[in-house]
């Protein structure tokens, strides 16, 4: 069992705070992803769990047992680091069983466990190279070796791919997803790239200036933003974000306002929204169809094909630019006048302050079964 | 030719003329020592001569004066730095790694300590020194040079410390490191280069000196500056000799030199060029 | 791929915390303290000795000690040896610093260049540093500069001019002349480092914009040694302001106080005619000299210290 449970999590440096009360459960066997931009805290909180750095207050436990003043061996974690930091004077079997060695650990058993690592990772061709013979992919998989060869509770990677290039990456992250699952052990991940976080994680908990946006199963993030922030950063092409106003609210739905005066029925929950209140529409490029009929129309200022796929910069009336993604034959030009129709389940409506508006329906991916229920944030 | 090389050429010769021509004194020196008295100082100079080991053998064999100058100075330049490091590298980790507001600053005020002219202070180290009977003490001149040198050793020290990456240390402490193995395993291997080229400076520094090894050391205690020194008085007959003793007492710090070219750069500017 | 070690991530400072270390902090202060402790001591104890000195009427040939106020002060700035040895000191500093610093801006440059044999030429060049002063001033006193037997002198003469009595006649000059000797390696060293550092992106985009080589020396080369070349500046001065070795072993000083500098000077006081309070007050002047000059290089060098 390897649960890892944060309370009230504080770090200041000096009068900074850096992470402002973060509470989070992950649970035994979980990947857990934590992402956000570049200052969001996400690799100092990864350190506090590791013990690399000192908690300002509140707690943190290990399968239920506090280990604040636990030194990061004795926590029975491991950790991978971003810029692998393998020990250079020493080869890939020493590196691995480095751990081993200070806990003195009989070289027969050292070996055995080194031999079991190296084979997981396909390493044993190179046990005897120094790092520095090594390429940047071997250098992070002796990085990996070295962690699995402690046989820790928790492992930790703070940004592992980050240094890798992007072909490398993509093999990667397929990689990680079977030594998971081959290990079945408990994984906190923390990276800056959402492709990362939605293809490789159970469960994404997204930060920002030091806070848990939202905490939730990647389906759950992608089609269920609790937020502006959230809405925005997971998934590319950015979702496109309108100015749009309450015009008439009934029961259960609202009618929005759209770029060139057409209106839009969007279902909420109850009592949510105000007549009148000004809120901002999203909705995913993926999501708008190109419609001879559409509500909105607008001059396409930009045609990009990436084969798979094409993404059109629309300027709609009213001025605002929207992404709008769709198949790779599509035939559309620059400067072609088109019609974009906006689907009324696609759309997510936010308030004033950004916080989605509830909607009554849900998502069926968005439920898929991870390991255990899916916790709240703070 | 094309241009490049004739360019490349004509730097050669004249890079290679600037570098002879300041070599040269150390050149005919070396020559110097292979001729006989008579031809030493034969005017014209000869260039061509047949060469002989008889200075050589004289002055290591022939002069017990040169080998306990020799000794002495082996022996201060090297304990001195062996005890300088054995000082500084306690301080140089404590600093490196768990630094302080203050550490910059006592970073150059040690620093600064190297900035005192030594004829400020030769009045009371010589009485101090002869009231003490350390005077022409080998182990005297030891202890001073370890205090000349150990700004330099430490500030050296600290920066090469502070190369080491921080997560080689933070991976070692989550294997399970101590202090103590994080130092000895981890560190001291990592460093290792850098406190090879910090102990060559020193050495380099001690052997060299001239003012406390002139003044502080008779007989007893005299390093091989002192030697060379005493044959200041003009004397013909001895150049060839001297030429000799010189060429042995300079030849392993040039070695020394040579192979410390680079970190010099950085302990003799105390890190303002790298 | 790579040879080069990753290099560390970049990210919010990351310090080294006491718990990381495994709960048990190591003893920081007992670590620093022999270190600290020494140089305390080496720094103060002597400087307030002599600065207690500089005040007392002390002659080791005399029994009679006691406080004399600003009497040796007085006496040593009436003394016609302090005026000239502080001139010479002034005139050797300079004319090293000058010598150094110009040729070695050359060498610099010289050594930059792509030639055969350049590893072996730099070695060369950078030997004199190596030298001992002792073994260096007798060289040159005796193989070159001597007037009968040293090479200098058969020179002149092989071209019809009259060999030069350096060390009677111009015995600062052959001082300088050494002391330069040995110091020109120093600043080739350091300046040729500053110049290796200088991108080559920067020199090329000259090239394009049409900067020959004198343009590139001029407007390229010399503004990116600036800071090296201050650096190298402050650091001489501060080790030329205590020249000894060089003079104790070929002039004394002489002829009369031609080739006394300071140093020399307050060894004389002190070692040859005993005056310890004079010698001290001497001392003094000479701190006073070193710490104006130390000022302005700890100024710098606390901009690069980083810790």
């Amino acid at each position: 069992m390897a649960t890892v449970t944060l309370k009230d999590v504080r770090k200041k440096f000096g009068d900074f705070e850096v992470i402002k009360g973060v509470s989070l459960e992950v649970l035994d066997r979980e990947f857990v992803v934590f992402v956000g931009p570049s200052g969001c805290g996400k690799s100092t909180l990864l350190r506090l769990v590791a013990g690399l750095e000192e908690i300002s207050s509140g707690d943190v436990l290990i399968d239920g047992v506090r280990v604040n003043d636990v030194s990061p061996a004795a926590r029975g974690l491991a950790m991978v680091f971003q810029s692998y930091a393998l020990y250079p004077h020493m080869n890939v079997a020493e590196n691995m069983g480095f751990s081993l060695r200070l806990a003195r650990v009989s070289r027969e058993e050292r070996d055995r466990k080194v031999r079991e690592a190296a084979h997981i990772l396909q390493l044993e061709p190179l046990l005897h190279r120094k790092p520095r013979q090594l390429s940047g992919g071997q250098r992070q998989r002796v990085a990996i070796g070295r962690a699995i060869v402690r046989n820790p509770k928790v492992f930790l990677f703070d940004e592992p791919l980050s240094n890798l290039d992007a072909a490398l990456r993509v093999q990667m992250r397929v990689e990680l997803t079977r030594l998971h699952d081959a290990l079945q052990t408990t994984m906190i991940y923390v990276t800056h790239d959402q492709v990362e976080a939605m293809t490789l994680a159970d469960k994404i908990v997204v930060l920002q200036g030091g806070i848990i946006e939202q905490v939730g199963s990647p389906m759950e993030l992608f089609h269920h933003p609790r937020n502006l922030f959230v809405a925005g950063f997971i998934g590319s092409p950015k979702m496109n974000f309108l100015k749009s106003g309450a015009r008439s609210v009934r029961d259960g739905a609202v009618r929005v306002g759209l770029p060139g005066g057409a209106e839009l029925e969007v279902l909420v929950e109850a009592g949510k929204v105000a007549q009148g209140a000004s809120l901002t529409l999203g909705i995913r490029p993926e999501h708008i169809a190109l419609s001879a009929q559409g509500a909105v129309r607008g001059e396409v200022l930009v045609v990009e094909r990436l084969g798979t796929s094409t993404l059109l910069h629309v300027r709609v009336e009213g001025g605002d630019l929207l992404t709008v993604s769709t198949d790779g034959e599509c035939p559309v030009h620059m400067h072609e006048q088109v019609g974009l129709s906006l689907p009324t389940e696609r759309v997510h409506l936010f308030d004033q302050e950004g916080v989605v508006v509830p909607r009554p329906s849900r998502h069926p991916l968005a439920d898929v079964k991870v390991r255990g229920p899916a916790s709240g944030a703070a | 030719m094309n241009r490049t090389v004739r360019k490349k050429a004509i730097t050669t010769a004249v890079a290679w003329l600037v570098a002879l021509l300041i070599f040269f004194p150390i050149i005919w020196m070396g020559l110097a020592s292979f001729k006989t008295e008579i031809e030493a100082v034969a005017t014209p100079p000869r260039l061509f001569f047949s060469p002989t080991l008889e200075n050589y053998r004289d002055v290591a064999f022939g002069r017990a004066n040169y080998l306990h100058c020799a000794f002495n100075s082996i022996y201060v330049s090297f304990g001195s730095t062996a005890l300088a490091l054995l000082i500084a590298v306690p301080a140089a980790y404590a600093m490196a790694f768990f630094p302080t507001g203050r550490t910059k600053d006592m970073l150059l005020w040690m620093l600064s300590t190297k900035f005192m002219p030594a004829v400020g202070v030769l009045v009371p180290i010589y009485l101090i020194f002869r009231d003490t009977g350390l005077l022409d003490v080998r182990f005297g001149l030891l202890v001073v040079y370890t205090l000349v040198n150990l700004p330099i050793v430490v500030w050296m020290l600290f920066s090469f410390f502070k190369e080491v990456p921080p997560e080689i240390l933070e991976a070692g402490r989550m294997d399970g490191a101590h202090a103590r193995d994080e130092v000895l395993l981890l560190l001291l291997p990592l460093a290792l280069p850098g406190i090879a080229s910090t102990a060559l400076l020193a050495i380099i520094l001690s052997w060299n000196e001239a003012f406390w090894s002139l003044n502080l050391t008779g007989p007893a205690a005299a390093p091989l500056t002192y030697y060379i020194a005493s044959f200041s008085s003009p004397e013909g007959l001895f150049w060839a000799k001297l030429s000799a003793a010189s060429t042995l007492a300079i030849a392993p710090i040039l070695v020394f030199g040579w192979l410390s070219q680079k970190q010099l750069v950085r302990g003799l500017t105390f890190g303002a060029v790298k | 791929m790579g040879t080069a070690l990753p290099q560390a991530a970049a990210g919010p400072p990351r310090r080294f915390s006491l718990m990381a270390a495994g709960g048990r902090k190591p003893p920081v202060a007992a670590m620093k303290l022999p270190a600290v402790g020494l140089l305390l001591a080496w720094s103060l104890i002597p400087l307030f000795m002599t600065l207690w000195f500089s005040f007392r009427h002390f002659n080791l040939l005399d029994a009679d000690r006691y406080f004399s106020g600003l009497e040796n002060y007085k006496y040593l700035l009436t003394d016609d040896a302090l005026v000239a040895s502080v001139v010479n000191t002034l005139i050797l500093v300079v004319s090293v610093l000058i010598v150094t610093v110009g040729l070695g801006t050359l060498l610099a440059v010289l050594l930059d260049q792509d030639f055969w044999g350049r590893g072996i030429a730099r070695v060369l060049i950078i030997a004199p540093f190596f030298v001992m002063p002792t073994v260096s001033a007798l060289v040159w006193k005796n193989l070159l500069m001597h007037p009968v037997n040293g090479l200098f002198g058969f020179l002149l003469r092989s071209v019809g001019l009259q060999a030069i009595d350096w060390f009677a006649d111009y015995p600062l000059t052959a001082i300088i002349i050494m002391v330069a000797w040995q110091w020109l390696p120093f600043a080739t060293l350091i300046l040729l480092t500053s110049v290796q550092a200088l991108d080559p992106e920067r020199k090329e985009a000259a090239r394009m914009d049409g900067a020959g080589p004198i343009s590139m020396f001029f407007f390229i080369i010399i503004p990116h040694l600036a800071r090296s070349i201050g650096v190298v500046i402050m650091i001489e001065m501060l080790f030329l302001l205590s020249i000894f070795a060089e003079i104790f072993v070929t002039t004394s000083g002489g002829p009369g106080n031609a080739s006394t500098n300071l140093p020399f000077l307050i060894y004389r006081y002190a070692l040859l005619d005993f005056d310890v309070g004079g010698a001290s007050a001497g001392g003094v002047l000479a701190i006073v000299l070193a710490n104006i000059v130390a000022m302005f290089l700890m100024r710098s060098l606390a901009k690069t210290i980083e810790a």
